[in-house]
This record gives structure tokens, C-alpha cells and sequence, in this order.
């Protein structure tokens, strides 16, 4: 470490013409394919998800004689929704853990006052971020979701045959992928508004573990209306085929109403980020 | 060239920069000196946009640091707080900051090499000395060949060769007629680099002057004076308006009264001199002094880390 090269003026560097937005999206994918934890995270996504639906199916095909006539008609209504869900009740908390430490990790090791200075346009840098995050998810989590599906599929076919032309199914399934990349978004945003890793992540998974089973210990309709609009139990009906008897909302009903909630928390993270001192 | 006009920033009560105007020139190093705590961390994240001003303005080449379109390749920066991701090389940190400016790769490997780090660059920056993690910070600033270099703090956690390494590359960035503007807690480290000294205490400004006028004006000049006659040539100094100090071995250390003149009464007098020397008080002490009142201000309540304001 004794080189003190004597050329620091050289011809300016080759200059990229690529258009703003592409280059932070560039950069923010650099950031995320560089850090050996959020590459592993992506890595449990996958096996979780699939590793999940042949558990979950192969149990609800094995124990299909013993299950009462009620769990079976709940399946045999919408096997995509249980194939898929199936998968997403553990992959979808390391969507979570990844949303919040894109961003809140660059508040933990300092790393966002480097990205600040090369990008003093917070709020192009909270869009690049928000973008590229999303977009990986959303491409990994739409093949999750397929591959989610045709493991599943076989399994529960002697019980709830299910096929990929049947209404809603291709919306459902496409949708799983949707509502994992607007999960990862909503977690982002909150890791933004609270910039700290294990508090974004306590947060996060309150939001969508805690808080359900508890809005469902409220009395009457209005802890019902309160649950169906919480942000993960409204989010996942895009993964389901049909409206569940039970459901207050319809698939679409209720992928706007997380559209509303990650929106709102985006909008806020950035109203903070833009404010705040960094 | 960096401008700050009357900035103010205040983190709740506390106030950590206190109308602050200043000038920074190219073409020179600019020592950024104060004591711990006195806002010089504050002031520098104020002109690159990281924290936003209570009052004031801050530009460099007279636009705020947020207009700039490709801000690296204007101003270089290296914060003393780190700004690095743990779990990421070098390489992959210089590489995400120099895709937001559209800089290329081949750069990245160039700045790698030009700090030294060659070695090191695929490995995880967590692993990082204070030194490396210097260095790559450096590296950072470099990366856009910027016209501005803003230091907070770099011979902090460097070895004596690294500190040798970051002074000339200081001195050779000035003199190539960029505009260097370096922080630091250390008096004699600014005496041996920076031209010019831009002075803070509790915030506010204390000196804004060349080094050596600096020196001129907050340092006393003493002459040492060795003769067997000691005693008596004390007298005479006295009677002249010296003050002098008297050695057991015969040494006086005479203020108040310039070498050429005492070298004229002992002459004059018939006495022996075997030293006369001029000598100038420490860049330290005349700092010290100087200093001494925010410093005192500052020991008594909880000190307020600069580091990290929050």
C-alpha cells in the first residue's frame, strides 16, 4: 500500500449517455447482487416457497380421508389458493426481511450517505430502489409462484383437480407473484420511515403475522372489516382464484386495497426521506 | 470553490454551526480546524446536502450540492463517519457509486489502484482496517476526478506512511487547482499541510487567514538566549522591556524583545552569547489558546458528538 501513482488528472472518465433513471436502476442492482445476504435471502425465498407447497399439498392429500367435509370443500372451492398459500406462509416473511434491509441496512452501516452524495435527488434514488426491488421480485415471485403451482397441482389432483385454464387460476397464480413484489415494497417502505433493520423487520412482520390473528379477536363485523382490509390479509386475495365465502373483499378489491396501504407508507417514506437529515 | 454564507444548523437546542461564512479557494489546501465538537463534521454535511441548513446557504461553484446533475464528478467527499455497506467488496461499493454517475468500470480499478487497495478489492469491506476503510473512502471521493475535494478527517486511523500518502496527495490535488478543503482536530497536522486556515469553535468562525499569518498572529515569538552572563544580560533585557525567564544552565528565554536587537545590547554590553535563536510558540499552543473558550464550553456539559448528530 506504498503507491502514490503521480496521474490523478487524466482525459474525464468515459461518460456514460444512458438516461438518469437507468443508471441509479443499475446501480441499485449492483447494490442488491453484491451483498452476499440479500442473494441468500433470495435463495430461501425460493426453496421456502416450493419447498413449503409439496409439504403443505402432499399433507392436505394425505390426510384428505381424515380431514372434516368442511376443510375439504374449502380446498376442493379453490386449490390454487391453497397451493399457493401453502407456499407463501414462510417465503413471503424473507420478502419482509429483504423489503426493509435494502434500504434500512444502508442506514445501519452508514452507506446511505454515500449514496446520497452520488444521488442528492433522494427521492430518484427511494424510486430506483423501490423499482429494481420490485421488479426482482416480482419476476422471481411471478416463477416462484408458476413453479409453486405446477408442484402443487399434481399433488392435490386426485382430491381438488385443478388446472391453469380454469377460471381465475392464471390470474391467481400470476397474482402470487404480484402480491409478493408489493410485499417487498411495503416492507421497503417501512424499513425507509423507521431506517433500522430490526425494528423495519419487527414491524413488518406485526403488520403481517400479529396483527391479523388479533384484528380477528375484535367483536362483531367491525373486527371483521378491520381484519379484511389489513394490509397482507387483503393483499394475498390476488392469489386466490375466487372469492372466498368468507371474504369481505374480491381479489381485485382487495389487491387495491394493499395497493392503498404500500402507496400511502411509500409516499410517507419518502415525504421523511426528502425532510430528514441523513 | 465552496461558499458558505451565514450558515446555522441546530439540533434541538444545541446550536452546532453558528452564522458561519466562509470562502474556500482552489488552488490551495484549506485546513478545516476546530476542536471536537465544534461543528466542523455539521458544516461539511450541510455543504453536501446531507443535513439541511436552520439558516444560510451552502454552494460549491455556486450551486447547492442537490442541483448538482453527476455530483461526484464536481465533488469528491470522504465523511468521518463511515459510508460504506459492511457486507460488500470494495470494488462492488466504488462500482454502485460510479453507475449513478454513468462512470465506467475501468475508473473503478483505477481509483482501486490509486489508493492502493489492489489487494484487497474483492474482499468484504467489513473485514476493513480503520486505515483500508480510509482508503476506499478516499478511493470514493476520487472516482469522479471532482474539482472539489471535501475531507473530513482523513489521517484519521492511517499509519505514519499512510499519512505521509494522504498529504501529498492533498498537496498534489491542490497544486493540479483543485479546491481542497480537509478537517481536522490536529493543529500541527494542518501546519505541515494546509495553506490556508479556516478556524471554528462552537460553531462559530474563529480565524479565516493564511497558515503562516496564523502562526504570526496567535503565537509569541521567544528568542533563547544562552550566555555565561546570563544574569546580567537579563537585566539589561529587562531595562529595554523584555521579559525573560532564567535557566539554572544559563539559558533565558526572552519575549517581548526580537533576536537582532538583544544580539545589539549584548554586543553593546561586551557579553558573551553561545545561542541566540529565535523561537516560534507551538502551532498547538497558539490553537489551544485560541480555542480555549469553546473548548472549556464544551467540556463541561455532555460533549456533543459531531460524529453523528442524531
Amino acid at each position: 500500500m506504498t503507491t502514490v501513482p503521480s496521474a490523478t488528472t487524466r482525459p474525464a472518465a468515459p461518460v456514460d449517455r444512458r438516461p438518469r433513471f437507468h443508471r441509479l436502476m443499475l446501480s441499485e442492482w449492483t447494490k442488491i447482487r453484491s451483498v452476499r445476504s440479500t442473494v441468500w435471502s433470495l435463495i430461501l425465498l425460493v426453496v421456502l416457497d416450493l419447498g413449503f407447497t409439496a409439504l403443505f399439498t402432499a399433507l392436505t392429500a394425505a390426510q384428505w380421508d381424515k380431514t372434516d367435509p368442511a376443510g375439504r370443500a374449502a380446498v376442493a372451492a379453490d386449490p390454487t389458493g391453497t397451493i399457493l398459500g401453502s407456499g407463501f406462509f414462510l417465503s413471503q416473511l424473507t420478502v419482509c426481511v429483504l423489503g426493509v434491509m435494502v434500504i434500512a441496512s444502508e442506514y445501519s452501516t452508514g452507506m446511505i450517505r454515500a449514496s446520497l452524495l452520488a444521488v442528492p435527488r433522494r427521492m430518484s434514488m427511494l424510486a430506483a430502489k423501490s423499482a429494481v426491488f420490485g421488479l426482482l421480485i416480482l419476476v422471481l415471485g411471478t416463477v416462484v409462484s408458476f413453479a409453486s403451482f405446477f408442484i402443487g397441482a399434481p399433488i392435490l389432483h386426485a382430491k381438488a383437480p385443478v388446472s391453469l385454464s380454469d377460471p381465475g387460476v392464471l390470474r391467481a397464480v400470476v397474482g402470487g407473484g404480484v402480491y409478493l413484489a408489493l410485499l417487498g415494497l411495503f416492507a421497503l417502505a417501512i424499513g425507509g420511515i423507521v431506517r433500522h433493520t430490526a425494528a423495519g423487520i419487527t414491524g413488518v412482520i406485526g403488520f403481517v403475522l400479529v396483527l391479523a390473528p388479533l384484528a380477528q379477536l375484535l367483536p362483531g363485523s367491525f373486527g371483521k372489516h378491520v381484519h379484511a382490509y389489513l394490509p397482507s390479509e387483503a393483499g394475498h386475495l390476488i392469489a386466490q382464484a375466487h372469492q372466498g365465502k368468507n371474504d369481505l373483499l374480491t381479489p381485485w378489491q382487495g389487491f387495491g386495497v394493499f395497493c392503498a396501504w404500500t402507496v400511502a407508507l411509500l409516499v410517507i417514506a419518502a415525504i421523511l426521506l426528502k425532510r430528514r437529515d441523513a | 470553490m465552496i461558499e458558505a454564507k451565514n450558515l446555522t444548523k441546530r439540533y434541538g437546542d444545541k446550536v452546532a454551526v453558528n452564522d458561519l461564512s466562509f470562502t474556500v479557494e482552489p488552488g490551495r489546501v484549506t485546513g478545516f480546524l476546530g476542536p471536537n465538537g465544534a461543528g466542523k463534521s455539521t458544516t461539511m454535511r450541510l455543504l453536501l446536502g446531507l443535513d439541511r441548513p436552520d439558516g444560510g446557504d451552502a454552494t460549491i461553484h455556486g450551486r447547492h450540492y442537490r442541483e448538482l446533475p453527476r455530483p461526484l464528478s464536481v465533488v469528491g467527499a470522504l465523511l468521518e463517519a463511515r459510508a460504506v455497506h459492511t457486507g460488500r467488496s470494495a470494488y462492488h461499493h466504488l462500482l454502485c457509486l460510479a453507475q449513478t454517475q454513468g462512470i465506467g468500470g475501468r475508473r473503478v480499478d483505477e481509483v482501486i489502484e490509486l489508493v492502493g487497495l489492489g489487494d484487497v478489492a474483492r474482499k468484504r469491506a467489513g473485514g476493513f482496517s480503520l486505515g483500508m476503510g480510509q482508503r476506499l473512502g478516499i478511493a470514493a471521493a476520487l472516482l469522479g476526478d471532482p474539482s472539489v475535494l471535501i475531507l473530513d478527517e482523513p489521517v484519521n486511523g492511517l499509519d505514519p506512511e499512510g499519512i505521509m500518502w494522504i498529504r501529498t496527495l492533498m498537496k498534489r490535488l491542490a497544486s493540479e487547482g483543485r479546491t481542497v478543503f480537509v478537517s481536522s482536530h490536529l493543529m500541527n497536522e494542518m501546519a505541515v499541510t494546509a495553506e490556508h486556515l479556516i478556524v471554528i469553535g462552537r460553531g462559530r468562525l474563529i480565524a479565516d487567514c493564511s497558515t503562516e499569518e496564523f502562526i504570526e498572529r496567535s503565537t509569541e515569538q521567544q528568542v533563547v538566549v544562552r550566555s555565561p552572563d546570563a544574569e546580567q544580560l537579563a537585566a539589561l533585557i529587562g531595562e529595554e522591556g523584555g521579559k525573560t525567564a532564567l535557566d539554572g544552565d544559563g539559558t533565558l528565554t526572552v519575549s517581548n524583545l526580537d533576536a537582532p536587537r538583544i544580539g545589539e545590547l549584548a554586543a553593546a554590553g561586551g557579553f558573551v552569547l553561545h545561542e541566540l535563536t529565535p523561537r516560534r510558540g507551538s502551532l498547538e499552543e497558539a490553537f489551544m489558546e485560541l480555542t480555549r473558550d469553546s473548548v472549556e464550553y464544551g467540556a463541561a456539559p455532555a460533549p456533543h458528538g459531531e460524529g453523528d448528530p442524531r
